[in-house]
Order: C-alpha cells, then sequence, then structure tokens
C-alpha cells in the first residue's frame, strides 16, 4: 500500500511543480520517488496486508509485480527525458504517467472486482490523453480516439462482465467468488436454475475485455495504429507496463477464481494464444515500420503470456512475472533506440500534393500507411552501427532478447512458459509456439542485418539526386546521447544479460 | 576446475581483445589461443583412461528446476575440445593482418566492424564450443550451442561476401530451427525424470544420466519422437542430406575464418551430439529408425559427391566434399559398432584439421589470385614448390591415402558399416573413389599444367601460411601413422555409450 501512496504523492508533486515552478528537479525526483516506491514495496515483503474491507491485498504476488512496473517505470523515465524536457507541459506528462501507474499498481493488487474496474480506468486514462499529447500531429490524435474508442469499448465489456458475474454470485470479492465457483450448487441454489448461465456470460464477457487490453487476436485491431501514432515513449509505456498490468490482472482473475470454470475457458484461450502467436509474428514480418512491428511483435508476446494463463499451476504467475520483466527490459531498451533514431530522421514530407510523386520514400509500403511522423522505417536504421556503435549494439541486445536467443532473457523466459505448457500436456500448442518464435526470429533479425549493412552507395555518393534519397541516413553521433540514455542503455543491456543468466533471482520468488 | 577454466579463458580474453585496439587484437587473441592450447594439453596430461567423466565442475545454477552447471571430460570430450584448442590458434593465424584503417574505435570507415571485434567473435566462439563438448547437463548443453551459433552468425554477417543478409539469414533460421527442436526433445524428457525428494516441491533434473535414464524409460512410440526431434537437430548442424541447404552457400559465403569455424569444429556439435545425446537417450528410437538415419547419410555422401565432381569453384566444391564427410561419420555412427564409433571419433578430429587446411588453400588462392574457380586457374605448382608440396599432403589427407588421418577414420568407419550391412558399405565405399576423383581433378587443374597469365605472379607461402599449413600437415601424417593414442582415449568413453545401447 506504500508503494501507492507514494506514487499518488509524486504525482501530485508533479502537479504542484508547475504552480510552485521547480520544474527543473523534476526529473531527478521522479526517479528517485520510484526508487522509493521499490524500497516500500520491498518493505511490505510477506506482509500480506488487506486493505479497504479486503478491497486491496497486498500479498507476494502483488508485490512482485508492481516492483517490475515501478522498475520497468525508471526505466521508462530514463528513456524519455526528451520526450518530457521538450514538451511545454512537462509537469502534466509526469503527473498522467504517475497516475497511470497507481492504476496499474491496483490492477496488480485488486481482490475485488470493482478495484479491478477502477484500476483499468485509472490506467487507461491518462494514457488516453498521452497518447494525444502530439497535438499538432495528425497520428497521435488518430492514434488517442482510437485508443479511447477500443478501450471504452473493452472497458464496456468487461463491465457488463463483472455484473452478471455479480448477478450470479451476489458479490464482487474474489475469495468469496472462488469458492462460489468451486461449488455450482450454492450458485444454482441462490440464484435458481438460471444462474450458471449468467455466471458463464460474464466470465466469457470479462475475457473478452481482458483479451482487448492484453491485445489478444483477434481483439488486437487497434494496437497498430494505436502504437504507432502515439509518440515513441508512449509506445514504450503501452506495450510494457501497460501489459504487465494487464496480464497481472487477468492471471490473478483467472488463476485464483474463475478457475473452478476451466474446461468452460481453456479452449478459448488456447484459441486465442494460437492466434495470437500465429497472426502476431506473421503479420510482424511483413511490417516496414520499426513500431509497427514491436506492435504485431507485442501481439505474439501477448499469445506467449498467454500460455501460463492456459496452465493456471504453480510456475504460471512465475513464468508471467519473469516474462514480463525481460520484455519490458527488451522493449524499453528497443523503443529507446527507436526514439532516438526516429529524432534524427528528418521527418517525410506529408504524403500529400505532388511532393509524393517526386520523393521516393525509403520507408516501404508494405503493410503500414505513409504517416507525416513516418520515422522509424526499418530503414532509418541502416548503417546504425557505424554511426553509433553503443545504439546499434543496445538494439541488437533487444532484438536477440526478443527473439529468444540465449542467454538472454527473453530466451528463458520463453523457455518457463513453454516449459510450463508442456508439462501440462500442451504439447501441439507448444509446437505452435516455437514455430511463432522461429518466425519471430525473422524480422527480429531483418532490424540486427540493417544495422550492420552498409548505407547503399547511392546513398553515400555527393550528388544532387542522392541526396534526395538519404532521408534514410542521417546522423547520430555518440556525442548526442543525454546521460539517461546512456545508463539506460548500459542498465538494459546488463538487465537482459543478467536476468537471462541467472533467473533464479527472480522465478524463486514467487 | 580445468574445465571451467577452458571454457571461461577464451571468452574472458576475447574481451580483453575487444578493449586493446585493432593494432594488437591478432596478437592478444593468438597468444590467449595458444595459452588454451597449453591449459588442454596440460588436461591431457592429467587425463586418466577410464571411462569417467573427469575434471568435473559441478554447481547449482537453476535450481528451482534441478539445472546444474556441470561440465566434465570423458574420452570423447577431450578429444574433441583438443581438437578446438588446436584449430583456433591455426584459424586466428591464418587471417591477415588488415591495412589497418585510420579510424578509431570498434568501426572502420567502410562501415564494417574492426579487427578485435572479429577476434572477440572467434575466442566467443571457443567458449561456447569448449562448453558444448562439456556439458553434462541438457539445458546447460543447449544453452552452450545456442551460444556458439550467435558469434558465427555474427562474423558471417559482418564480414561475409556479396549476398551475406539472405545467406546468413538462411543459416540462422535452419540451425535456430534445429535446436529449438531439441530444446521441446530435451524438456519432453526432462518433465519425464523423477522428481526428487526433498522440502518443498519436488524438483527434477536436467543432469546427463537422469535423462539417459528417463529417455530410455520411454516407450516406443515417445522415442521415435525424440530421435527425429535431435536427429534433425543435428543433421541440420553437421549437415546430413536433405538438411544440407544452408551449407554450400554459407561455406562459400562466409570469410575464410568463418567457413574454417563452420566446418573444423561446429560441424562436430552435430556428429557429437549424436553420440552424446542421441545415442543414450532414445535407444530404442535409434534401433528402430537409426536404418533410415544411416539411408539418408549415405544418399548425403553419394549426392555430396557428385555435385563436387561438378563443381566449378574451389571453395564450394570443398564444402559439398564436406557433406559427403561428415555423411560417412553420420553413418558409422548409427551402425552402433565399436569401429563406427571409433572411425567416427577418428573422423571428426582428421576432417576437422583436413577442412581447415583446405579453406586455408582455398584463401591463400583467393588472395593471390581473386579468384577461386578452377578453371581459370592452373600452373601453380611450377613456381611455388611450398605451396605445391603442404598443398598436396592436405589434399591425400582428404582423400584418405594409407598413412594419414583420414586413411585411419574412413577405414574404421567403412568397416563399422560394413559390420552392419555389406551393401550400405559398398555404397558408402564409393565416397573414397568418388572423393579421390574430384579432389584429384581439383588439385591437377588448379596446379598443374600451364601457367597462366593468373596465377603467373603466384608467389610462394609466407611465414605465416607456412606457420598455419606445416603444423597441419605434420598432425595428419603424425596422426596417419600412429593413432594408437586418440583411439585409445576414446575407446572406454565409446563402450560405456554402447553399452547403454545394448546393455
Amino acid at each position: 500500500m506504500k508503494i501507492l501512496y507514494i506514487l499518488t504523492g509524486l504525482g501530485v508533486l508533479a502537479m504542484l511543480a508547475e504552480i510552485f515552478r521547480f520544474k527543473k528537479f523534476l526529473f531527478p525526483k521522479v526517479l528517485l520517488g520510484l526508487l522509493l516506491a521499490i524500497a516500500a514495496a520491498v518493505w511490505d515483503w510477506n506482509t500480506n496486508i488487506h486493505y479497504y474491507n479486503n478491497m486491496l491485498t497486498f500479498d507476494n504476488y502483488a508485490l512482485l509485480f508492481s516492483i517490475v512496473i515501478c522498475a520497468t517505470a525508471f526505466l521508462w523515465v530514463l528513456s524519455s527525458q526528451d520526450f518530457f524536457s521538450n514538451a511545454s507541459n512537462q509537469t502534466d506528462y509526469y503527473a498522467l504517467s504517475l497516475f497511470a501507474l497507481c492504476g496499474a499498481v491496483i490492477m496488480v493488487s485488486y481482490t475485488n472486482l470493482l478495484m479491478l474496474f477502477l484500476g483499468i480506468e485509472i490506467l487507461s486514462i491518462p494514457i488516453y490523453v498521452l497518447a494525444g499529447s502530439r497535438k499538432d500531429d495528425l497520428s497521435s490524435n488518430e492514434s488517442a480516439l482510437k485508443y479511447f474508442l477500443m478501450g471504452a469499448f473493452a472497458t464496456g465489456f468487461l463491465l457488463f462482465g463483472i455484473t452478471l458475474v455479480y448477478g450470479a454470485c451476489g458479490t464482487f470479492d474474489l475469495g468469496v467468488l472462488g469458492t462460489y465457483i468451486g461449488s455450482p450448487e450454492s450458485i444454482t441454489s441462490w440464484r435458481g436454475p438460471g444462474g450458471e448461465t449468467l455466471l458463464f456470460a460474464g466470465i466469457l464477457l470479462i475475457l473478452i475485455g481482458m483479451s482487448f487490453k492484453v491485445a489478444a487476436v483477434p481483439f488486437h485491431f487497434w494496437t497498430p495504429d494505436v502504437y504507432q501514432g502515439a509518440p515513441t515513449p508512449v509506445t514504450a509505456f503501452m506495450s510494457t507496463i501497460v501489459k504487465t498490468a494487464a496480464f497481472a490482472a487477468f492471471l490473478r482473475l483467472f488463476m485464483s477464481c474463475f478457475v473452478g470454470y476451466a474446461s468452460l475457458w481453456n479452449d478459448i484461450i488456447w484459441t486465442l494464444a494460437a492466434l495470437s502467436i500465429l497472426l502476431g509474428n506473421i503479420t510482424a514480418v511483413y511490417q516496414s515500420n520499426v513500431k509497427r512491428m514491436l506492435a504485431y511483435s507485442g501481439i505474439s508476446h501477448a499469445g506467449y503470456m498467454m500460455l501460463a494463463i492456459l496452465t493456471s499451476g504453480d510456475m504460471s504467475s512465475g513464468a508471467v512475472l519473469y516474462y514480463s520483466a525481460a520484455y519490458s527490459v527488451a522493449s524499453i531498451g528497443a523503443f529507446a533506440v527507436l526514439a532516438i533514431v526516429e529524432q534524427h530522421t528528418p521527418s517525410l514530407p506529408s504524403p500529400k500534393g505532388k511532393e509524393e510523386g517526386v520523393q521516393p520514400s525509403p520507408f516501404g509500403t508494405a503493410g503500414g500507411r505513409e504517416r507525416s511522423s513516418g520515422g522509424g522505417g526499418i530503414d532509418s536504421f541502416t548503417g546504425l552501427s557505424k554511426r553509433n556503435p553503443l545504439l546499434a549494439f543496445s538494439m541488437t541486445i533487444s532484438m536477440l532478447s526478443l527473439a529468444g536467443i540465449p542467454p538472454l532473457a527473453g530466451f528463458f523466459g520463453k523457455y518457463y512458459l513453454f516449459s510450463s505448457a508442456l508439462q501440462s500436456g500442451y504439447v501441439w500448442l507448444v509446437l505452435i509456439a516455437v514455430l511463432g518464435s522461429l518466425i519471430g526470429v525473422y524480422y527480429y533479425l531483418k532490424v540486427i542485418i540493417k544495422i550492420y549493412s552498409p548505407p547503399q552507395p547511392s546513398q553515400r555518393d555527393g550528388d544532387e539526386s542522392s541526396k534526395l534519397l538519404s532521408f534514410g541516413q542521417p546522423k547520430v553521433a555518440s556525442e548526442a546521447l543525454g546521460w539517461s540514455i546512456t545508463i539506460l542503455i548500459f542498465l538494459t543491456i546488463a538487465l537482459s544479460l543478467l536476468l537471462g543468466i541467472f533467473p533464479d533471482l527472480i522465478i524463486r520468488l514467487i | 576446475m580445468i574445465t571451467l577454466l577452458l571454457i571461461l579463458f577464451p571468452i574472458l580474453a576475447g574481451l580483453l581483445v575487444l578493449v586493446s585496439g585493432n593494432a594488437l587484437a591478432k596478437k592478444i587473441a593468438f597468444s590467449a589461443s595458444i595459452i588454451e592450447l597449453a591449459i588442454s594439453a596440460f588436461a591431457l596430461s592429467q587425463f586418466r583412461i577410464n571411462d569417467t567423466a573427469q575434471f568435473m565442475c559441478n554447481a547449482p545454477w537453476i535450481p528451482s528446476l534441478g539445472i546444474h552447471f556441470k561440465v566434465a571430460m570423458d574420452g570423447i570430450s577431450i578429444l574433441l575440445v583438443l581438437l578446438t584448442t588446436v584449430l583456433v590458434p591455426l584459424i586466428i593465424l591464418s587471417r591477415p593482418s588488415p591495412t589497418l584503417p585510420e579510424g578509431k574505435g570498434a568501426l572502420s570507415p567502410s562501415g564494417r566492424v574492426g579487427e578485435g571485434s572479429f577476434y572477440f567473435m572467434v575466442l566467443f566462439m571457443q567458449s561456447a564450443l569448449i562448453g558444448v563438448f562439456t556439458s553434462m547437463d541438457g539445458f546447460l548443453f543447449y544453452i552452450f550451442w545456442e551460444l556458439a551459433l550467435i558469434p558465427i552468425w555474427f562474423i558471417c554477417l559482418l564480414w561475409g561476401g556479396e549476398d551475406r543478409a539472405r545467406i546468413t539469414f538462411k543459416f540462422f533460421a535452419y540451425t535456430l530451427a534445429g535446436s529449438l527442436l531439441m530444446l521441446v526433445a530435451l524438456v519432453y524428457v526432462y518433465l519425464q525424470t523423477p522428481l526428487s525428494l526433498g522440502e518443498g516441491p519436488g524438483v527434477r533434473s536436467f543432469d546427463i544420466q537422469s535423462l539417459y535414464e528417463a529417455g530410455a524409460s520411454l516407450s516406443s512410440a515417445e522415442q521415435t519422437w525424440i530421435f527425429w526431434a535431435l536427429f534433425i537437430a543435428f543433421a541440420i548442424k553437421m549437415p546430413v542430406f536433405p538438411f544440407h541447404t544452408w551449407q554450400p552457400d554459407t561455406y562459400t559465403n562466409a570469410p575464410t575464418q568463418g567457413t574454417m569455424l563452420l566446418s573444423g569444429i561446429m560441424l562436430k556439435m552435430g556428429t557429437y551430439g549424436l553420440i552424446r545425446w542421441l545415442l543414450p537417450m532414445a535407444p530404442l528410437g535409434v534401433q528402430e529408425w537409426g536404418n533410415t538415419a544411416m539411408i539418408l547419410s549415405i544418399v548425403g555422401i553419394l549426392y555430396a559427391s557428385v555435385i563436387a565432381i561438378m563443381q566449378k569453384d574451389f571453395k564450394r566444391l570443398i564444402a559439398y566434399s564436406s557433406i559427403a564427410h561428415v555423411g560417412l561419420i553420420s553413418a558409422g555412427i548409427f551402425s552402433l559398432t565399436v569401429q563406427g564409433l571409433q572411425g567416427g571419433m577418428m573422423q571428426m578430429l582428421a576432417h576437422g584439421i583436413n577442412v581447415v587446411g583446405l579453406f586455408f588453400v582455398v584463401d591463400i588462392l583467393f588472395n593471390r589470385t581473386n579468384t577461386s574457380e578452377i578453371p581459370k586457374l592452373g600452373g601453380i605448382r611450377n613456381i611455388t614448390p611450398w605451396f605445391a608440396t603442404l598443398f598436396m599432403v592436405v589434399l591425400l589427407g582428404s582423400v584418405a591415402l594409407p598413412l594419414t588421418n583420414g586413411f585411419v577414420g574412413e577405414f574404421l568407419l567403412l568397416n563399422g558399416i560394413y559390420q552392419y550391412d555389406a551393401g550400405m558399405a559398398a555404397f558408402a565405399g564409393l565416397t573414397v573413389i568418388l572423393g579421390a576423383v574430384y579432389m584429384f581433378r581439383g588439385y591437377q587443374k588448379i596446379m598443374l599444367g600451364e601457367t597462366n597469365s593468373l596465377t603467373s605472379a603466384f608467389t610462394d607461402l609466407t611465414f605465416n601460411e607456412k606457420a598455419v599449413l606445416i603444423p597441419i600437415v605434420i598432425l595428419i601424417i603424425a596422426m596417419g601413422v600412429y593413432p594408437k593414442p586418440v583411439l585409445d582415449i576414446a575407446e572406454p568413453a565409446v563402450m560405456r555409450i554402447l553399452n547403454i545401447i545394448h546393455p
């Protein structure tokens, strides 16, 4: 609970900073506050306290996920210093993201369906705003609107599901719900014969709502556009912190509460996982924009993590925890590099009018639409190893980790998920997942190959015609990196290696 | 402890190379590899010839999953470790010192990564390879197996030829697909190991002995499954027909040192995997399907030999000849006879040494004439006595002339296959004849005949080049004349594996 107080306090502090004009030192203060929040969570370890009539419970599960979320947020803040400091209203951004973090912490610690709903809303609403924070950019606005509409839609499903479950059981409390679900007779006796149907419908609607939140196929359509349109740091937030929180909530609900009806939702989750893995990976192959590619790959990672919900065994919370930590570290690293590369890529003239005909675009059109904020095409990574070896190395590590190559963290995460699924007898699904990660290797390697391939000859020539083509060849010098980014890069590399080589550091905690 | 030292030393030295700058890189890397060779020689001197795994280093790594960092060496392991430690200095030495670019840091102005990174990758690879050959834990074995792939992929990607992006991708995808299959099979067997008793939830074990026992206790249908998953993984690495399609392109396109690493050492990961993991873990599967695997291997021998005869490019020719040789090793191993396995061990070492020599010859040809196309060359023998002689000996070793190392291995292998099935031995034996055809024709067209405009300026070997080829030639002859020590070291370990299959 202390962690929640600290985060809220920090958010308020950020807002006060605008009034009392101490914006300048906000960045280190937020970093410090996040560390403090982590320390508070460690302090609470093994206490297992219930708050507000059992609305929230900070058991070890909640604390561990809170720590992962705050640690990710720490890395995220480090990576997005530019995003904050370049904005005219940076205090608002800080406050919004800190309040979103509060929502995330509530989502991992709820023991009451109402708190789940509140947590999701507290998390989502600031993100809707942040997604649209680049006000004069059309695609940022589009992203915010799409995210808002889809988010509201999903919340509708979720809320309706919660209502039906309440109707069937007469309670929002997870513990009580669990006992009801454990004995279907009690529902029938309380509600009459229709009670069980209500419960079924409720569970399925909640399942749909959660699937929207974690972006599992076929509820994923909003992701690519939202991810691509939003400012890159916000995308990083969405794909790491939001995903971790959503999965922790998803798992908590289904593992502790709905597991009694596993036969009802097992096949559905099986299908969702298989579809997410296959479609996510296959579609990502065709993306030429790295941000879109990461969006689709995020869908496939959601698919892998659904394996843990399916198995719902002793190993699954550890598996999701480890996987989300590994995935978050690698993603933050990747998005940080992407943001820098994007910044140094002169944005294309908006694809309107005759300019479009004159200037061939270095970004392919397959899969993605041309956008005015069009940096981040895969070609802008060409020759990055020459321009900035550190960035290149960091991106390589992130990509290899996401692809699941040992000894990086991503590998062990996958290994742990797959072996727990294998243990529960889902051989075919594991084979599909293995196939999916094999496809995944293709697009991750594509980025690495681009990074290490020399610029095209036409782009190196100095003549006029090739200058027009050289949009993908910006200069990114090491000197341009701020201290926070340098620290971040070393941290993500170190964490990817450390978690990968000593996975026991995390998995034995839960 | 010495095993751990063998694994860690190269990677640490590699880091030193990385920070030392391009000018010193080669010297440091070479000294490190010589020290590594000395360490392995010391290990050999301490090695007692019996069937136990020695120099064991065993520490819990991921205790909650029963994964240990367990490395040790028995007769099979130590021979392959020695092969690695002997070849890596030669491979490092064989790389010409580049005319240093004026750029500083890890990157040269051409956009390629500098020499320091190259030697780092080679030493990194050496660590991983030694790890593969000494792991006595299934999970650890997999980690090293994958680790070995990363440096060689970067070597091919960063220093490869024209079409490297496509070719290295194919290579990576093939081998990764194989290793994922292997991982699934290993985990499947792991899940059959008994839960250890103790406090808290029981823990299964990835220990090699538990995996052997769990694998052997599976039903025949399950073992078939395990057999194919592992066989495909190893077959891709070796490569055995029909999983070889990545190999000729990759070998041709990779920089010479990369090709040497791939063919000289990395290929042995596959054959080693067959002996160490496949045979004992799925004995019923081997008995049921070993025949099919042998047929595939022998088809591969004939197919690759015939294609090798038709090759115009000498580097490609050697790539195909490598498929033929490794096919014979694989067939010999699946004969499940002492001679077959012993021959396999012998031939692994012999092939490693010979193929590195051959690829170095190609490199010399290419550096001097800018081509490795056989028809364009000719008459080099007339002007370069050293090169002609040393090339000839390496060639003889490769075609298995008696008193060279190739002969011992091939003889034992064919003997083993003959005991299994005489008809198969007849087909497999064709490799000797076909091998002689393509190798000697290659030699004839490159070295004999009239000196043409391209080859007239061909200079004889430099000191550096002699320093690489002469040790190879000495090894070829020494192992051919007196192979007994090698066979003695391998025998107890081989017998132990065979005893698991035929109790």
